[in-house]
């Protein structure tokens, strides 16, 4: 029997408010997707934790702080190092497009999502990584 | 299913990653959930399992948090398991109790499992007790359950712990009268939460005053408990008093072993009566024979109470024809 695709939606660093995750966490239930929500100010290792718990599918982070070019990149190698390395990482929040596109280039981070991005978009995206699910 | 036994073994030597994957199988269901429960099944029995059910918004996730720090005080390691419902529309679900487990996270003996319902409609599913069976063959001393809110009628759910926690808040005052038949009989310990908020005192109270009537049939009167995360600390030491009093209880003579014989009797036919019902939609004959005498229900010759009582006794027949 299939499972629906398992996400987990986190908030790493010091981000005051959740609003923009929250609207996430509700796009993907509503496509059908089980979401474990984190809450606010979690650690790398914490988020890493709760995936590994979780057996989810997809790590997903937002991050307004502006310190995402820390949070990513040491999210993305304490997966690699924690037996998530098929585990794959999208990010979402106040992100430049260059810092974007650099942060593009690390293996296992499958895509990032700027402001304004419809959820449409990140639901079709996260779809189309799990064909047939 | 050679990947199977790896992950067995690996779960056997406390690799947290390989029990983690094992609840993922067992979630998916199917002839390998079978063999992982049939795997772990020896080695369960040894985990005080404690489900914390009640209404939604009465502060289960908050409870069994504070719970959690507790027990990590006295060195046990803890397993939880999360249920939250499923979309009936999407199917989908947003699984938000680990916002509460603030004492989790960082420590290797605390292990939390979020579950979506997936069409269960009780407050705790029958999945939820195979993860639980997981967590107590892992190892883990204590295993709390968290219900998806619930009232009244969700009563089954005195067949997935040795301990039920009813937590309940000032607000719930007024359901009292409805909840003594349900929910409040199945209820080991109450905690009266929110306890920092008008009319807790007189609530705790009411049910203290219900659970007096009981007391004559029933050799354990569930104790009331007022609680506050206010006051985590004083409330804490009330709950887990009245937690060991009912593990004392449960150790005095055989009503452990002979609760546990009940809910297992309660699981045991659960699996048998979902094996029949699966296996009686997925004969086609039947569906042949549904929808040729539901078009005589359609055409008004037949009632529909009529034509089920024929198509089970179709089924009779069948059953006792066959080889």
């Amino acid at each position: 029997m299939k499972r629906p695709i398992k996400v987990l939606i986190a908030k790493p660093g010091l981000d005051g408010h959740d609003r923009g995750a929250k609207v996430i966490a509700n796009a993907l239930r509503d496509a059908g997707m089980e979401v474990v929500y984190t809450g606010l100010h979690q650690t790398p290792e914490m988020i890493i934790e709760a995936a590994v718990q979780e057996d989810v599918d997809l790590v997903s982070v937002s991050v307004l702080s502006g310190a995402h070019m820390t949070l990513i990149p040491r999210i993305r190698e304490l997966m690699n190092t924690s037996g998530l390395a098929d585990v794959k990482l999208i990010a979402g929040g106040i992100i430049p497009d260059t810092d974007a596109s650099e942060l593009k280039r690390l293996p296992g981070v499958a895509g990032i999502f700027g402001p304004g991005t419809s959820t449409k978009d990140v639901i079709t995206f996260i779809e189309q990584m799990f064909p047939g699910r | 299913m050679a990947h199977l036994q790896q992950l067995l073994a690996r779960f056997a030597s406390g690799d947290v990653p390989a029990a983690s994957r094992l609840m993922s199988v067992v979630e998916r269901g199917g002839a390998d959930a079978e063999r992982v429960l049939d795997a772990v099944y020896p080695r369960t029995g040894r985990a005080h399992r404690i489900a914390v059910t009640g209404p939604g918004g009465a502060g289960k996730s908050t409870l069994i948090n504070e719970l959690t720090r507790s027990f990590r005080l006295e060195k046990k390691t803890v397993g939880v398991v999360a249920e939250d419902p499923s979309s009936p529309f999407s199917g989908g679900a947003v699984l938000g109790d680990r916002v509460r487990m603030t004492h989790a996270s960082g420590d290797a003996g605390v292990f939390v499992r979020s579950l979506a319902s997936r069409g269960n409609l009780e407050a705790l599913s029958p999945l939820a007790s195979d993860l639980a069976d997981v967590l107590d063959a892992f190892g883990r001393d204590v295993v709390l359950l968290e219900s998806m809110g619930a009232s009244q009628v969700e009563t089954r759910i005195r067949f997935s712990a040795d301990t039920v926690v009813l937590v309940l808040t000032p607000e719930s005052g007024d359901e009292i009268q409805s909840l003594k038949a349900g929910l409040l009989e199945v209820a080991d310990v109450v905690a009266v939460n929110k306890a920092d908020r008008s009319g807790a005192e007189s609530l705790a109270k009411d049910i203290g005053a219900i659970m007096d009537l009981r007391e004559a049939k029933s050799e354990w009167r569930p104790p009331v408990v007022m609680t506050s995360v206010r006051d985590a600390e004083s409330s804490m030491k009330l709950l887990t008093a009245a937690l060991r009093d009912h593990a004392a209880h449960l150790d005095d003579g055989q009503r452990r072993a002979s609760r546990r014989r009940d809910a297992l009797r309660a699981r045991m036919q659960l699996r048998v009566e979902d094996a029949i019902r699966g296996a009686v939609w997925q004969s086609s004959i039947l569906g042949r024979r549904f929808d040729a005498i539901f078009d005589r229900v359609t055409a008004g010759s037949v009632s529909p109470w009529q034509a089920a009582r024929e198509l089970a006794e179709s089924l009779r027949l069948d059953a006792r024809t066959s080889p």
